[in-house]
C-alpha cells in the first residue's frame, strides 16, 4: 500500500533525533479529557502552577498570568490541586 | 608472527581486549568469566591499559554503563556468564535496539536452579533473540582472534550492533592453552579506532532512544534486522582480511571430515574438541561421520548450513541446552528450520547432553551417532533424547 510517510530505510538509525527540542511539534494536548480553565481576578501571579506543571504547558503572558499551552496540556491537574488561591478549575472537555 | 605462548584462555581474551585498545570496561565478576574481567581492572590499574574500568552494583548496571560509555564514542566491552546474563537481559536488546558496538564475551555457564556454576549453553541460548551477533569458540586461539575480529565487525559503519562471543565456561575459560598472541602493531593495523557514527555530545544536543511510536516502530526493527541480516557480508571480510593477516581461518560453519560423511555431528564450543576424536576413532572402525560446527550463530548462516549437510542421510545435533516443553535443543530446531524447505534433507536428530558442566564423553558420541543411525532407519522416535542421563 503506498503511504507518504518515511520507509525503514529513511528513518535516521534507531530513530536517533538530531533536532534538540524536536517534541514540542508533537499534539500532546489532545490526550486530554479534562481541560484547566483560568480565573485571573483570584491569582496573585506566585508561579506555582508553571513551577508545577510536570509537561512545560504554563507560560507567563505579557501581563503576568500565567496561560495554559493546550497544544501541549495533558489536562493531569496538578495545577488545579497546587493553587492555594483557587484560580484555576478543571472542566470536562467538551463543555 | 605472533607471539607463541601457553595461557589460560580468559586472560587471552582480556590480553585481546587490550590490543583492541579499549576505552571503556563495566563489568561485575560471576564465575566462570571472573578472571577475563579481574585480569583487565589489574591492566588499568597497573597503566597498561587506557581505559575506564567502571565497577558496578550488578550485570544490568553493567550493561547500562557499556551502553553510555559506547554511545558516547568510547570502544566498550564486558563480559558475564549465566545469572550475570540473565540480569542484563533488558539492556541486552537496549544495546542492540540503539545500534551500540559494545563487545562482549560470555563464558557459557548453567543457569539455576539447582544452583550450578558449570559449564553449558543455556544462557546464551536464552538470549538468542537478542539482536547481538553472536559467535563460538571452540579453542583459546578462537576465544583471542574472535574477540579482537568482532570489536572490527560490530563497529563497520554498515553493522554498528554489539557481538557476543561465546566461550564454553571452565572446558575452554580456565584451561591453559597453547596460543599465538599478535602483536600491538599488528592488531593496530588490522583493527582501526572506532568512530562513533551518533555521539552523546552536550555541545550537539540529539535524543538517542526515543519513544518509537507505532508508526515507525515497526521501520525501525526493520533496520535492525536488516543491519544483523547484513552483517553476515562483513564478518566474512573480517574473516578473510584476518586470515590474509594471520594465517588462521573462520568460516560461518566449519567441518572435519564432513565431505563424505553419512552422519555429521553438529556442536558448538569446546566440547567439539571432543567429538572431533570420537570421529577419529569412528573413521578408524571404517564408519562415515563427521562434523559441523555453527562458528556464526546470529546472523544464522542459512545458505552454509544448507550445503553444510548436502550428502549426509543425518545430523546429530547436541545442545548444552534444553528448551522445557519445546521441540529439543535450540541448536536442533534451527537447523530443522533451515532445512525445512529442502526436498530433500537429512535426518535432523536432536540430543541434550553436557547440561550443568556433565562431561560429554567419547562414550556419549558413539551412543549420539547409533541412535541417529536408528533414526535414519526406522523414523523419529521422540522430539528428542536426554543423553548420559540415570533412568
Amino acid at each position: 500500500m503506498a503511504s507518504d510517510k518515511p520507509t525503514w530505510k529513511e528513518y535516521p538509525m534507531a530513530a536517533t533525533i538530531h533536532q534538540p527540542g524536536s517534541a514540542t511539534g508533537q499534539n500532546t494536548g489532545d490526550w486530554r479529557s479534562e481541560r484547566p480553565i483560568r480565573h485571573p481576578e483570584k491569582c496573585d501571579k506566585c508561579g506555582i502552577c508553571w513551577i508545577f506543571c510536570p509537561d512545560a504547558a504554563l507560560f507567563m503572558n505579557e501581563e503576568g498570568f500565567y496561560e495554559v499551552d493546550l497544544y501541549h496540556c495533558k489536562g493531569c491537574g496538578i495545577c488545579v490541586r497546587e493553587c492555594a488561591k483557587g484560580a484555576i478549575e478543571m472542566v470536562e472537555e467538551g463543555e | 608472527m605472533g607471539e607463541r605462548t601457553g595461557l589460560e584462555v580468559s586472560l587471552a581474551v582480556s590480553e585481546a581486549v587490550k590490543l583492541a585498545r579499549v576505552e571503556a570496561v563495566a563489568a561485575y565478576p560471576i564465575t566462570p568469566q571472573t578472571h577475563i574481567v579481574e585480569e583487565l581492572a589489574q591492566m588499568v590499574a597497573d597503566g597498561h591499559l587506557e581505559a575506564e574500568f567502571i565497577m558496578v552494583e550488578s550485570e544490568h548496571s553493567a550493561m547500562s554503563a557499556c551502553c553510555g560509555t559506547s554511545a558516547v564514542g568510547a570502544r566498550t566491552y564486558t563480559a558475564t556468564a549465566s545469572q550475570g546474563l540473565a540480569l542484563m537481559h533488558e539492556m541486552l536488546f537496549i544495546a542492540s535496539g540503539l545500534r551500540l558496538p559494545i563487545v562482549m564475551t560470555i563464558a557459557n555457564r548453567a543457569l539455576s536452579a539447582p544452583l550450578s556454576i558449570w559449564g553449558d549453553q543455556s544462557d546464551v541460548m536464552a538470549e538468542r533473540d537478542c539482536g547481538w551477533i553472536q559467535v563460538f569458540a571452540e579453542t583459546g586461539q578462537d576465544a583471542f582472534d574472535l574477540s579482537v575480529q568482532m570489536f572490527k565487525i560490530c563497529e563497520d559503519k554498515r553493522v554498528l550492533l554489539p557481538g557476543i562471543v561465546n566461550i564454553d565456561g571452565f572446558t575452554l575459560s580456565h584451561v591453559i592453552e597453547p596460543l599465538e598472541l599478535e602483536s600491538q602493531e599488528d592488531i593496530d593495523a588490522f583493527l582501526p579506532p572506532y568512530e562513533a557514527q551518533v555521539i552523546l555530545d552536550p555541545r550537539k544536543p540529539v535524543t538517542i532512544g526515543p519513544v518509537g511510536f507505532p508508526e515507525i516502530y515497526t521501520e525501525i526493527k526493520m533496520q535492525q534486522n536488516q543491519a544483523l541480516l547484513g552483517s553476515y557480508e562483513v564478518v566474512l571480510e573480517v574473516w578473510a582480511e584476518w586470515e590474509k593477516k594471520f594465517g588462521r581461518a573462520y568460516k560461518p560453519v566449519e567441518s572435519y571430515c564432513a565431505e563424505d560423511a553419512e552422519i555429521l555431528i553438529n556442536i558448538a564450543g569446546a566440547v567439539s574438541g571432543t567429538a572431533r576424536v570420537a570421529i577419529d576413532r569412528m573413521r578408524e572402525e571404517g564408519r562415515k561421520v563427521g562434523m559441523i560446527r555453527p562458528r556464526l550463530w546470529r546472523p544464522y548462516p542459512f545458505e552454509d548450513m544448507r550445503a553444510a549437510v548436502k550428502g549426509a542421510k543425518g545430523v546429530a545435533v547436541v545442545d548444552r541446552a534444553l528448551s522445557f516443553g519445546g521441540p529439543g535443543g535450540p541448536i536442533a530446531s534451527e537447523l530443522r528450520s533451515c532445512l525445512y524447505p529442502l526436498a530433500e534433507k537429512p535426518v535432523v536428530a536432536s540430543f541434550i547432553a553436557g547440561l550443568g558442566g556433565r562431561d560429554v564423553t567419547i562414550d556419549d558420541f558413539y551412543t549420539i551417532v547409533a541412535e541417529t543411525e536408528k533414526i535414519i532407519e526406522t523414523g523419529y522416535t521422540d522430539e528428542y533424547k536426554m543423553i548420559g542421563v540415570r533412568e
